[in-house]
This record gives structure tokens, C-alpha cells and sequence, in this order.
């Protein structure tokens, strides 16, 4: 715990002493701090000076008509996409929006894909594997797995209930089943913020019902966000939800709030519309297609 | 977690326990090439042998692409030049040897009067031998490492390779007084002191060539059985995936393609001193094409494979050149074609049961659907 803090004080200290995010203050319980960020493609602005931030232990489900910009946020999270301006302050003082990707998993940030992104061709175990090799030095690559490696990676399946699917070949699973195992991945790696786009597309209700309580599980140890256009799902599972919309936040609350907001119903049903369609009524038809009913 | 290659059902009946099964599923069929290879040089004529030694230096040429493009799924149209660089590094040294002290006889041809300075350390065998597999490694250490970082992946990365066979070789051709040019180095007389053509100088080399090929192959096994190995299945399967694990993807390719580049470089300083000679030919584009194709026919992504691949068409190739020698190369266009359509695990796939495909185009079970789209009127 005190190494923790020390090393988020030396952070702090090196690399942005202007951010004013140290230890102590209330800014430290903020995980993730989105300042002023701006992202334009071929002149299209994208985000559009965009503030947003999250507290350590934070559940957070952002929403968003098409185009609001949430996978792009995500992106820029993830060092995908690069901004124009603005920064990215995670974990009290690491500016993200310079780093490579590979660094910022080295930092602590997991993410999952919209469709699972999983390796194929190696056993379910073997995926966890190569993802919890990353910590290690290049030479114990060559080595086998470590005892309490494979302590890990089993305790991770129990977790997203792969455990008996261990020596399969993880192209084999079902749909439902690789993103369990995309998200078993990020767990290995026991990140300190989750981004999650579109966890549930394309899964069945069961499964949706299974992945919820999962996010509820690992959302009461970390930081976990997560994009998603189920509205059904969001109600359910969300505590606290953020509209973007044309690149700025529109809204944030809980649920019922969010839901109310004139601002938002008008964004979600477009400019003239009549204002007593709710959010979840206006999405239904995607819903319906995504759960295949 | 036990072994999931399929052991041979005539193994499977008899009671043997368990481990003994494991193990030979996975070293039964490389035991049975390597004693099979072991044991040719006494039945086989002196150029048999010969033949055979230089298609055994194509199979490690073979296993090295096979282990960047079969399990990392990077593919090198470029290996030909990787061959000829640790060919030409042990032709440097044949030469000086031969030369006996004095000016090599092309370099004198080409009115150089004194030795180039990068020529002299060739001269030591403890210089020139590690330079065949520290030259080629570095050069496609730099080259993948600019390739890489600039994520240029895929096809892109093979047409890359290729215009680096396509510049080299004309490198090689232009620079006449350093490289012998379009003839290359030849005219070798001795090997460490020995007369280089008598059969029992060949035969040593045969076995040196044979040991360095097992070799190979134990180290690919190692690696491929690591974590490193799955770690390269991975980047195969989703690169993006390695990336957002917190691997640098640029770092390990450019590690795995320097280390398949000197071991390309082994198998070319190999074939040097067995064939006599070493020219721009062996190192342009078509010859890199080619060790894609014997990879292709033997099994990608199988260890044995390549080396199956590399002695099975080249066999095929010396045997249907003897006897047909204007239509030949119809023969292998024919087994590139059937390895990409029809047996796409190649020879291994089907040795280990994986069976035929039937291409798409050869089922008639979507010509109705077909009909459809090309004649109005026609329902599915």
C-alpha cells in the first residue's frame, strides 16, 4: 500500500507536478481523468473537448446514440487513436494520450474488443498464459509455467466459468464463451481499469444474464467501463451511466435520471421528436436484433 | 493436459503405457526421417548422396521459413537471400583457402590488385562461420525491425521481403570484383585441408548437414513448445491481441525473423562447399518463392513438414526434370496449386489424418444458388 502511494507521489512528482492529482487531495480517489480531449478524423470532430472522469472501484456504463464518439474514447484510452488536444491523466499522473500500447497494459489498463479477440489456434489455458506472460522477463519465456502461475490462470477460469473448457482449443468455443475468455484475459492481468466495448453483443439472454453478474463481480475489486447500446442490459446492471453524445457528455446519473433528461431524448429520438418515448423504448428494435428474438 | 496429436492407430492397439504412446506421437515419425536419412548415403550412389545433401540443406532453409510463416504467421518471399548470404560468407572463405595467399582468380579478372578489407577476416573459419549466421540475422533483424514497427504485416510484408531478393541478387550481379557477379564464387579446391570433391570429404559434409538439420529441428521443438512458441501461434492468430496483452509485437517478430534468417544462413553456408558453387541465382526471387512452396506441400505450421516438403519436391524436381525435362515445371505449378486447394495442411495434413478438402468450387451443392444469379427465372 505504501509502495503504491509512493510510487503514484514519484509519478506525480516526475512527470506532471502541475496536475495537482497527488496523493492526498480529493482528486486521488480518480482513476482516470479525461481532460479537454479532442479528436477529429479528416476534419470530423469526433470528441469535442471532452471532460470525463472515474473513481477507483467505479462501475461505469457509458451509452450513447452512433457517432457519439464511445469507441473512440475508448481508443484514445487504449493509445489507439491519438488526439489532437487535450490529455488523458490515469491512475494519479500518467498522461496516456503518449504512450504505446503495450505500455498502458503495462500500466494496468485492460480492453476488451467488440467482437472477441481471442487467440484461436492455442488451448483456452494457453490464451491466459500468454496473457499473463507479459509481467515476466523475456528469458522465462523459454521456461515452462510457473506452479503459481497456473494457480492463477485456473482461479481465473473458475471466475469466468471456463474451467472445464481449459485444454480446448479456444477457436472451438461458442460466441458467448470466447468473450468470457477475452475477459478472463484482461483478469489474469489483474488490471487496475477495465474498458469493455459492447461486452454483450450478439449473446444470447442466458449469456447476458451471466456476463452482468460477472461485471458485478469483478466491478466490486477494480474500475471497469463499459460501452454498451443494451439498454435492458444497462438498467439492469448499471449503477452509474454517462451519455455521450456528439463528442461531449450529455448527460450522467444513475439510470432513472439519464433516462429523464430531456437532453437525452432528445438526442436518442433526434431534433422535433415528441418527448414521451423513453430511451429504453426508442432502442428496442437494435435490441431485439442483437438478441436474435 | 495430454498430447493432442493423433497417434497412428496401429500404436494405439498395442498396450503400451500411456507416456510411451505420448512420446511417440511426437518423435516416432522424426526418428524414422532422420534414421531413414542416417542410413542413405550406403545405398545411394556418390551423386545421389551428393543430391541428397543439398536437398537436406533446402530442408533446414525450409524449417527456418517454416517457423516464421507455419507458426507465426509471417510469410518471407525473401529467404532465398537469407541462404545466399551464409553461402556467400562460406564461399569467401573457400575461396581464400583455395587461393593459397594470393588474389582471388575473379577478383583478379576484374582488375582488383589487392584483397577488400571486409574480404580479409573471411580468411579464419572462426570469423567467416559465425558470419554466416550473424550477417544474414542482422540484416533482417534491421530490416524487420524498421518493417515491423511500422506494423506493415501480411502480404505487404511479402512483397517487402521479395523486393529485398529482387535488390540483392541485382547487388550481387553489379558488385562483379567483390562478388564474383552473375557467375558467383566458385572453383573451391580444398575444405579444411581436404580435396572438397572426393566422395568421402562429400559424405562427412552429408552428415554434418544431416546433424545440423536434427539440431534445427530439436531447437524449433524447444521454441515452439515455450511459452515464446505460443506467444508466436498468437501474433499468428491475433496480432492486435498480443498488442493490447502488453507485448511489443515489433520486438518479438523482428527477434524471430533475425533468428529464421541465420538459420537460413546456416543451411546456405551448407550448401556452398556440397554444390561448389554459390551465385545470384540461388538468392533471387524465384528460389525464395520456391522454399514457400515446399513448405506449402509439406505442411505449414509442422515441424517435419518442411523438411518433408523441401526433400519431397525437390526429389520430384530432379526426377521429373531427368525425364521430362521441357514440361517439369507444369508439375510443381500443378503442387503449389493442390497444396493451396486441396490439401492445404499439406502432406503432413494428410498423413495425420487431417484429409482432402473438397475446394468450394468443386461441390455442386451451391450451383443451384449459382444458377440462380446467372439465370433469371431459376429458383434456388
Amino acid at each position: 500500500m505504501i509502495g503504491r502511494r509512493a510510487r503514484q507521489l514519484f509519478q506525480t512528482a516526475s512527470s506532471h507536478a502541475s496536475n495537482g492529482s497527488g496523493a492526498g487531495t480529493p482528486a486521488e480517489k480518480t482513476i482516470l481523468s479525461v481532460e479537454k480531449l479532442t479528436i477529429s478524423f479528416d476534419g470530423f470532430t469526433v470528441l469535442n473537448e471532452l471532460d470525463f472522469s472515474m473513481n477507483y472501484g467505479e462501475m461505469r456504463f457509458l451509452i450513447g446514440p452512433n457517432g457519439a464518439g464511445k469507441t473512440t474514447l475508448i481508443d484514445s484510452i487504449t493509445g489507439k487513436s491519438k488526439p489532437d488536444r487535450g490529455r488523458i491523466v490515469f491512475d494519479g499522473g500518467t498522461d496516456l494520450t503518449r504512450q504505446q500500447e503495450h505500455r498502458l497494459v503495462r500500466l494496468g489498463i485492460g480492453r476488451k474488443f467488440q467482437t472477441p479477440s481471442i487467440f484461436g489456434s492455442l488451448t483456452v489455458f494457453q490464451n491466459l498464459e500468454v496473457a499473463l506472460g507479459f509481467r515476466n522477463r523475456i528469458t522465462s519465456l523459454f521456461g515452462g509455467v510457473r506452479r503459481q502461475d497456473s494457480d492463477r490462470i485456473m482461479a481465473t477460469l473458475e471466475e469466468v466459468a471456463l474451467v472445464d473448457r481449459a485444454s480446448e482449443v479456444a477457436g472451438s468455443l461458442s460466441h458467448g464463451e470466447k468473450q468470457w475468455l477475452e475477459i478472463g484475459m484482461l483478469l489474469v492481468q489483474e488490471p487496475k481499469l477495465l474498458l469493455m466495448d459492447e461486452p454483450v453483443a450478439g449473446m444470447t439472454r442466458r449469456e447476458r444474464e451471466k456476463t452482468g453478474e460477472l461485471l458485478q463481480s469483478i466491478g466490486s475489486s477494480r474500475s471497469v467501463l463499459v460501452v454498451e447500446h443494451d439498454m435492458e442490459f444497462v438498467r439492469r446492471f448499471a449503477e452509474t451511466v454517462t451519455v455521450l453524445h456528439l463528442g461531449k457528455v450529455l448527460s450522467e446519473g444513475d439510470m432513472e435520471t439519464v433516462q429523464r433528461d430531456p437532453e437525452v431524448i432528445r438526442a436518442y429520438l433526434g431534433h422535433g421528436a415528441s418527448g414521451n418515448r423513453t430511451v429504453a423504448e426508442s432502442t428496442r428494435p437494435r435490441q431485439g436484433a442483437a438478441a436474435g428474438v | 493436459m495430454a498430447s493432442r496429436i493423433s497417434i497412428p492407430n496401429a500404436i494405439k492397439g498395442l498396450p503400451l503405457p500411456s507416456w510411451l504412446g505420448d512420446l511417440a506421437s511426437v518423435w516416432l515419425a522424426p526418428v524414422l526421417v532422420l534414421a531413414a536419412l542416417l542410413v542413405a548415403p550406403l545405398l545411394l550412389s556418390d551423386f545421389r548422396v551428393a543430391l541428397l545433401g543439398k536437398f537436406l540443406t533446402f530442408a533446414i532453409l525450409a524449417m527456418s521459413l517454416n517457423l516464421i510463416w507455419g507458426y507465426a504467421g509471417m510469410l518471407s518471399l525473401g529467404h532465398g537471400v537469407f541462404f545466399g548470404l551464409g553461402g556467400y560468407a562460406m564461399a569467401m572463405f573457400l575461396k581464400l583457402e583455395s587461393a593459397n595467399g594470393k588474389l582471388p582468380d575473379f577478383m583478379f579478372w576484374s582488375g582488383l590488385t589487392e584483397l577488400p578489407f571486409f574480404w580479409a577476416p573471411f580468411e579464419y573459419a572462426w570469423f567467416a562461420i559465425p558470419m554466416t549466421f550473424i550477417v544474414p540475422a542482422a540484416i533482417a533483424g534491421g530490416l524487420g525491425y524498421l518493417v515491423f514497427r511500422s506494423r506493415i504485416t501480411g502480404v505487404y510484408f511479402a512483397l517487402i521481403t521479395q523486393a529485398l531478393a529482387l535488390i540483392v541478387s541485382i547487388l550481387f550481379i553489379g558488385q562483379q570484383p567483390y562478388t564474383g557477379g552473375t557467375n558467383g564464387i566458385t572453383n573451391y579446391t580444398t575444405i579444411f585441408g581436404f580435396a572438397i570433391n572426393s566422395p568421402a570429404t562429400q559424405v562427412v559434409l552429408y552428415y554434418a548437414t544431416l546433424a545440423t538439420l536434427a539440431l534445427t529441428y530439436l531447437l524449433c521443438a524447444w521454441l515452439i513448445a515455450s511459452r515464446f512458441g505460443r506467444l508466436l501461434v498468437a501474433m499468428r492468430d491475433d496480432e492486435n491481441r498480443v498488442r493490447f496483452s502488453g507485448y511489443n509485437p515489433a520486438a518479438l517478430k523482428t527477434i524471430v525473423f533475425a533468428l529464421s534468417a541465420g538459420i537460413a544462413g546456416i543451411a546456405g553456408a551448407l550448401f556452398t562447399p556440397q554444390v561448389g558453387i554459390i551465385s545470384p541465382t540461388m538468392m533471387g526471387i524465384v528460389p525464395s518463392i520456391e522454399v514457400a512452396i515446399w513448405v506449402a506441400v509439406g505442411g505449414r505450421g509442422v515441424l517435419l513438414g518442411a523438411i518433408v516438403g523441401a526433400i519431397l519436391v525437390n526429389g520430384a524436381k530432379s526426377g521429373l526434370s531427368e525425364s521430362f525435362p521441357a514440361i517439369w515445371q507444369y508439375f510443381l505449378g500443378l503442387l503449389f496449386i493442390g497444396a493451396v486447394l486441396v490439401f492445404p495442411s499439406g502432406i503432413m495434413g494428410l498423413l495425420r489424418g487431417e484429409g482432402w478438402r473438397r475446394p468450394e468450387w468443386f461441390s455442386t451443392s451451391h450451383l443451384p444458388g449459382f444458377a440462380a444469379r446467372v439465370l433469371p427465372g431459376v429458383k434456388k
